[in-house]
């Protein structure tokens, strides 16, 4: 279960947006997850708790967007989408393809508020 | 400052890239990033390779699930370049200082990584250990990553190449169940094939199909208990990334 270390890294990351931004609390995150990360969006997900607890995040929601395996046939060239163990091309079936999405495991947004909010 | 190797690798001198949009100013600002999660992990890992380039030495990590095969792998592969490649090797264990007390009695020498419950060892991990392991002289480093399929392909070490193990006892159709480690490797070992005759199920032209059909691109070696072809391949296989290694050091340096 690396999902935990890989929200503690999330979360230090978000704390330097914060930091840098004057952020009085992080209201969502945004990351980006392809099932060849190696990481799971739903253990993503549970672990993010634990790591945002006592930090400038701890209330924030994280919003995972999973981005599909797609890959491009060096014979044919044609794009298609690919399951995570089967990298063939859905077209002409040769395996020899390139991946062109579906590795990705980026943070991509923050949402802040800052200290000019208004107090509700 | 790296306190112990005069590197320039701080606690935390990364920055997060922060792109351009920004919302208008007001209570609540939408600030775009896109940066790597593990963007700190890849900066000590790149950070891990321009020490072993410096010194010339091939870093490789070896994985696999546990009781593959790893460390018996090391032993017989560091008596078969003793007096020809100098090796070092820091081992990754949940616990216990056991790999390490198998490789130091080979005659080189190991550093455990202890990592508690962590599943994987990381990129800081593995600087820490090169602290502890002279490096001076060494050709090539072996880490022993935890027995692990799922957590350490995640990982950058910092290493030049990725050795994955898969023991026949664990079934031909491995690389399809852990398809994100098999993809990530360089150099796939089918070990214990000694058990061949006995696990009819295994065969290794199923296991080759199922390494290419997860878009592995690299040689695949069969290994037995001890010695044979297989055995002469992988030396061979290390001493010719041992020279390419030398080969990029002093081609840069």
């Amino acid at each position: 279960m690396h999902e935990l270390a890989v929200c503690q890294a999330l979360i230090e990351q978000v704390e330097r947006v914060a930091r840098e931004n004057d952020a009085r609390r992080v209201v969502s995150i945004v990351v980006s997850v392809g099932p060849l990360s190696g990481v799971e969006a739903k253990l993503l997900e549970h672990a993010y708790p634990l790591a945002a607890a006592g930090t400038i995040a701890e209330r924030a929601s994280l919003i995972v967007e999973t981005v599909p395996v797609r890959v491009r046939c060096r014979s044919c060239r044609a794009e298609t989408d690919a399951l995570p163990n089967r990298l063939l091309c859905a077209a002409c079936n040769d395996w020899q393809v390139d991946v062109t999405a579906g590795e990705e495991m980026l943070l991509k947004r923050v949402e802040i508020e800052t200290a000019e909010s208004p107090v509700h | 400052m790296c306190r112990d190797c005069g590197c320039s690798l701080g606690p935390s001198v990364g920055r997060a890239p922060l792109a351009a949009h920004r919302a208008p100013a007001g209570h609540a600002e939408s600030i775009e990033v896109i940066t790597a999660i593990l963007g700190e992990n890849d900066r000590v890992a790149a950070h891990n390779r321009e020490h072993f380039d410096a010194r010339g030495l091939l870093a490789l990590n070896l994985m696999s699930s546990p009781g593959a095969g790893k460390t018996s792998l090391l032993e017989a592969t560091i008596r078969a370049l003793a007096g020809e490649l100098n090796v070092a090797v820091i081992e990754g264990d949940l616990a216990t200082e056991n790999d390490a007390d198998r490789i130091r009695a080979c005659g080189v020498p190991a550093v455990q990584i202890t990592t508690g419950n962590a599943c994987h060892l990381d990129a800081r991990m593995v600087h820490d250990a090169l602290h502890d392991l002279p490096l001076e002289g060494i050709d090539v480093l072996f880490i022993e990553n935890v027995g692990n399929l799922v957590c350490p392909a995640s990982f950058d070490l910092g290493v030049h190449r990725n050795v994955t193990l898969l023991s026949v006892p664990e079934g031909d159709d491995k690389p399809e169940k852990y398809p994100v480690m098999f993809r990530g490797s360089d150099l796939a070992l089918i070990t214990k094939t000694d058990l061949l005759p006995f696990i009819e199920e295994f065969e290794p032209e199923r296991a080759r199909s199922s390494l290419r059909q997860v878009g592995f691109s690299g040689p695949v070696i069969e290994l037995t208990k001890r010695g044979g072809d297989g055995f002469v391949s992988w030396l061979g296989w290390l001493r010719a990334e041992v020279s390419a290694q030398r080969h990029r050091a002093t081609s840069a340096g």
